[in-house]
């Protein structure tokens, strides 16, 4: 068995064993999906079936791959080749909806409560509900004193934060978010940590990239490993950090750098 | 000459009614065209940020060429449409104010369009992904960016009237300078000197400058103020 055999046939074994507990109806599926910007390649035949429920962490090296994943997943982006397919919620039977945050996250030169009756205009939400959509999702993330801020004016943490009372009052099903605790420091990354878990328990299928692999424990059910464009390995949190990972996924864990 | 500064200044101090008639006509003349050339400039800036066809990188290309219309040139072919053989003629709106107001909302057009659409092209570079995730479609995108960089925009807009309100071709040629009629400030400043009559000219030109300096002193208190706009979402 040549080294890409072995290696496709390693994150085979790591997916049935994900596949082994009685799997949660999927909601995004991509087949052999790949994304092209020009010449470069920056994601190459990704089979990735997101389940519902699932807290999916995305690691691997600076570009590799995670934030075009991400933005493939929402559709935001449409895929070069292979697949993408999103499937009814049920009992619900309607389309999942989706809300992203981003790693530096645009908010509109308006106040911290504009922001929010802003997306949830874009969203399509009725008048009557925006107001109290509005003011539920900064109850929740703890921004309610500060509704009448210029949202340009709070710090890296209560953008952050921001951005998640956003993404939240849209009810999202899925929520994919882009490194959200980059560049934050600790105290404003255990809030946002804290936001995002309390999403989770409220049943929120999250997917989320990050360099932080004590996080991706942390708040992760399932994790996959990116690199160079290629799904590296991908299994239940507890079995990604215990059982032995294909060497790209492996050298990245160890923190070799796969530049050097 | 220190005569004619001090009967300047008499004219001001003493709100010379014909000072004051000539000053009001340019504000309304020149405020009009850029309330129009606002309105189609901005969402032309908007869209040509936003829009992808064959030919736009050309006809981005024109309206930055345009950002140098002579204001002469643009007189000529209003002339041209309005004038009694042109295609506009029966209408009736050469030498009136309507005329003027037409002109220099095209000379300010070009300019509105070309800095609106470079300041949303370089604003959806940072946030127009956000905002489409959000649900935004291309076109909403790149007005919510307006609002996002509305100082910005505020700065455009003033550049636009200070070249309505300066420029003296177009509105000599399809205004014709008709005392009370379609006389504006500057077209009154070139006639005046023309004539040897300075303190007049002095005046208005001192007038001119003030105009200019209390827009911009407005423009200066406006961060305070969210804008109304976005009550329409709440």
């Amino acid at each position: 068995m040549n080294a890409p055999e072995a290696h496709v046939a390693q994150v085979a074994r790591v997916a049935m064993a994900v596949a082994a507990a009685p799997p949660a109806p999927p909601l995004i599926s991509l087949h052999a999906a790949g994304m092209n910007f020009g010449h470069t390649v920056a994601l190459s035949g990704i089979d990735l079936t997101l389940r519902r429920g699932q807290r999916l962490a995305l690691i691997g090296p600076n570009g590799s791959g995670k934030t075009t994943l991400l933005r493939l997943l929402h559709g935001v982006l449409e895929s070069s080749s292979g697949e993408r397919s999103v499937s009814t919620l049920q009992p619900e039977g309607r389309a999942p909806r989706m809300a992203m945050l981003f790693q530096r996250p645009f908010l509109l030169n308006l106040s911290v409560r504009r922001n929010l009756l802003l997306a949830l205009w874009l969203a399509g939400v009725p008048s009557a509900e925006r107001r109290a959509r509005t003011d539920q999702a900064l109850r929740r993330i703890g921004l309610a004193d500060l509704a009448l801020r210029p949202a340009t004016t709070l710090s890296g943490g209560q953008q952050q934060r921001l951005a998640l009372a956003r993404a939240w009052s849209l009810q999202p099903d899925i929520l994919l978010l882009d490194e959200p605790t980059a560049s934050l420091d600790p105290g404003a990354k255990a809030e946002v940590e804290q936001a995002i878990e309390d999403l989770g328990r409220d049943g929120i299928t999250v997917v989320m990239s990050t360099h932080n692999l004590g996080q991706a424990k942390r708040l992760a059910t399932h994790v996959a490993c990116l690199v160079d464009g290629r799904l590296a390995a991908l299994a239940a949190t507890d079995d990604f950090f215990s059982q032995a990972l294909p060497p790209a996924a492996a050298a990245f864990i160890r923190g070799e750098n796969p530049w050097i | 000459m220190s005569e004619s500064l001090a009967l300047a200044l008499q004219l001001i101090t003493q709100a010379d009614t014909q000072l004051l008639g000539i000053v009001s006509l340019s504000l309304r003349v020149s405020l009009t065209a850029c309330v129009l050339g606002a309105l189609l400039g901005l969402l032309a800036g908007a869209w040509l940020a936003v829009a992808r066809f064959p030919g736009h990188g050309l006809l981005v290309w024109l309206v930055n060429t345009l950002l140098a219309l002579p204001a002469v040139v643009v007189g000529l072919l209003v002339y041209l449409l309005l004038s009694r053989s042109g295609p506009l003629g029966s209408w009736g709106l050469l030498f009136t104010p309507t005329a003027m107001v037409f002109a220099q909302a095209i000379l300010v057009l070009p300019l509105i369009a070309a800095l609106s659409r470079r300041l949303v092209h370089d604003s959806l570079a940072q946030g127009g992904y956000q905002l489409r995730s959000l649900g935004a479609g291309a076109l909403t995108a790149a007005l919510l960016m307006l609002l996002h960089e509305r100082l910005a925009v505020v700065t455009v807009l003033l550049t636009a009237f200070g070249r309505a309100i300066a420029e003296v071709g177009a509105v000599m040629i399809v205004g014709g300078n008709i005392a009370g009629v379609t006389r504006v400030m500057t077209t009154t400043i070139a006639l005046e000197t023309s004539k040897g009559d300075l303190p007049l000219a002095l005046a208005l030109g001192a007038v001119l400058l003030g105009v200019v300096g209390l827009i911009n002193a407005a423009i200066a208190l406006l961060p305070t103020r969210e804008p109304a706009m976005s009550e329409a979402m709440a």
